[in-house]
């Protein structure tokens, strides 16, 4: 395992309200890390500027010793891929196109080589998308899209990937499958970072939870640690009950 | 590979090939009947009419209808608006404010050049200027500051085309309605080879970059997470794509809808890949506007129809009819 993101007392303000603040961080290869929150916490604010995509931030964010804004954009983007929310396209692009699209960093002529298909074609086979490779991105569902924008992520074949909600609009089974194919990612080495509101598959999958609220780390430890009732109530407002499941695994029940 | 590869070829040749047909084809067509024979053998008039006035106006149509589809393909991916024009970022605007200026002050000639010629060029140059100088913060240009600058600036100059046309005496306010409407007329050939040394590298250098405009297309965090420096690249589709759409503004005046309906219809026909997309639009808004103007000057001979009018009198029907016959497959 090697530091791959030290974050510093880094800070963001949007017309002079603090977004983000003072937060303190450092993201190792090999982790699977889940980022929870209220809503307006900073959670997308902390992945924008990780993923060099936010410029103006204050206080240090570096990865590999270096600002990702000061890193050269291709050599980064081989390095790190980033997961929007959602994604709205205009124009006709097919699945794979899109898929594609992930192999820009490694390429420079005008045509795909064949280690770009071969890339395109795993990417696709993992993220169970093979189906519908040839469907308009705009006829597919919202769960479709976001394992097609998963594809084109994993096709970067980067060491970073960095998610915002990936599994908003997915099924029970495609949610599941997701979080299983990111551990394998990150058992395989790459460091994971997923913003989340699914606190159960985060607690069930994620090595790490960071919890933000309000701009700055409110929390960041083991599941188990993190989801503790009176953690939960400070954070979210809401009463809940952390249980353990058969392999020790915690998991919570709220609303009650 | 081999597939993508192969799509290409077949795609840009047929485009190509049918460009060509129509540049030879379209020169034999006009009002008077001409003998091809005789022309070859250089005899009078039918040499004059096929070398000196018909083949150049086709080739100029031919290089403004592909500047023209270019600068539309290259608009609609940067500002991710199917509905963007070549005239969208108010070059065009620019240019034919200098026009009509020329117009009213009664300009004639510049050196040897025709001063609406020089006078749309400067307009087009000042406003290409003038919208990057408001769109840029810092070293940063968004789509979205673009087009705001771009319509701004836009509505300012048409404001002051109507002023001037306001003031302007009947027969100036003529020569301005018609110089709006855009017209192709027969260039002499050294000012053809002027434009086509300023259109043909500033097509080629946007096709190169047309991985990164599919990129641009979806958006620009997505471009940019994916090594493409958003910017730079912005910047480099404004000047060019202005350039284009100013080219081709000063000398055939604001002729629409071909920078439209020619990537409309391709998308259509192609998808959206910009390495199939802009070489194809190139070749088929050429054939597009060569035709357009080919039935400008015979359909009402010996009176001409102005072009932009039949570009959208054939262009819309056409579109209407593709979008229905392919609406199955259309997702929006």
């Amino acid at each position: 395992m090697s530091v791959l993101y030290s974050l510093a007392d880094a800070g963001m303000r949007y017309h002079g309200a603090p977004v983000l603040d003072a937060v303190t961080l450092s993201f190792a290869s090999g982790q699977l890390v889940a980022i929870i929150g209220p809503n307006g916490a900073g959670k997308s604010t902390l992945l924008g500027i990780m993923a060099g995509l936010r410029p103006g931030h204050t206080g240090r964010c570096e990865y590999r010793g270096v600002e990702p804004t000061r890193w050269p954009r291709r050599a980064f983007a081989r390095k790190v891929a980033f997961i929007p929310q959602s994604l709205r396209v205009e124009f006709p692009f097919t699945a794979e196109q899109v898929v594609l699209m992930g192999r820009t960093p490694h390429c420079d002529g005008l045509f795909e080589s064949p280690s770009d298909l071969d890339a395109v074609e795993r990417a696709l086979a993992i993220t169970d998308t093979l189906a519908f490779r040839h469907r308009d991105f705009r006829s597919l569902s919202g769960g479709e899209r976001q394992r097609v924008i998963l594809a084109s992520a994993v096709a970067q074949q980067p060491e970073t990937l960095l998610l915002d909600e990936p599994t908003t609009f997915l099924d029970l089974q495609h949610q599941v499958a997701i979080y299983r194919l990111l551990r394998d990612l990150s058992r395989q080495g790459m460091l994971v970072v997923a913003v989340t509101h699914d606190l159960n598959l985060a607690a069930a999958f994620a090595d790490r939870i960071v919890v933000l609220n309000a701009g700055r780390v409110a929390a960041d430890a083991a599941p188990a640690e993190v989801l503790r009732p009176e953690k939960i109530l400070e954070v979210f407002g809401v009463a809940s009950e952390l249980h353990r499941g058969p392999e020790g695994r915690p998991w919570i029940l709220y609303g009650q | 590979m081999a597939n993508s590869r192969r799509r290409f070829w077949i795609a840009v040749l047929s485009s190509a090939a049918a460009a060509l047909a129509v540049l030879c084809l379209a020169p034999l067509v006009g009002s008077t009947s001409i003998d091809f024979s005789r022309a070859l053998a250089g005899l009078s008039p039918d040499h004059e009419i096929l070398f000196y006035t018909r083949l150049p106006r086709v080739l100029l149509a031919l290089l403004a209808g592909g500047a023209l589809a270019v600068a539309g393909v290259l608009f609609q991916a940067m500002l991710r608006d199917a509905l963007a024009t070549p005239y969208t970022l108010g070059v065009s605007s620019g240019a034919s404010l200098g026009a009509v200026a020329a117009i009213c002050m009664g300009w004639r000639e510049v050196g040897h050049l025709p001063a609406i010629w020089l006078a749309s060029f400067a307009g087009a140059g000042l406003v290409l200027f003038l919208v990057m100088g408001i769109a840029t913060e810092g070293r940063r240009m968004s789509s979205f500051t673009l087009l705001l600058a771009g319509v701004s600036i836009n509505t300012i100059c048409l404001a002051a085309i109507l002023f001037l046309q306001y003031i302007a005496n009947f027969g100036q306010t003529f020569a301005i309605v018609r110089w709006l409407m855009g017209g192709i007329d027969a260039v002499d050939y050294s000012t053809l080879g002027w434009f086509a040394a300023a259109v043909l590298p500033a097509v080629g250098l946007i096709f190169l970059r047309a991985r990164d405009w599919n990129l641009m297309a979806v958006g620009e965090d997505w471009a940019a997470a994916r090594g493409v420096s958003v910017s730079r690249l912005m910047l480099t589709g404004y000047v060019l794509g202005s350039f284009l759409a100013g080219s081709v503004t000063a000398l055939a005046g604001p002729i629409g809808f071909v920078g439209l309906i020619v990537p409309h219809a391709l998308r259509l026909k192609l998808g959206a890949d910009h390495r199939l997309l802009l070489p194809c639009s190139f070749f088929t808004g050429a054939a597009f506007l060569a035709i357009c103007d080919t039935v400008a000057r015979t359909a009402l001979a010996p009176t001409e129809i102005p072009v932009g009018v039949v570009t959208a009198l054939l262009g819309g029907p056409f579109f209407i009819w593709l979008l229905r016959s392919k609406r199955r497959s259309l997702w929006i």
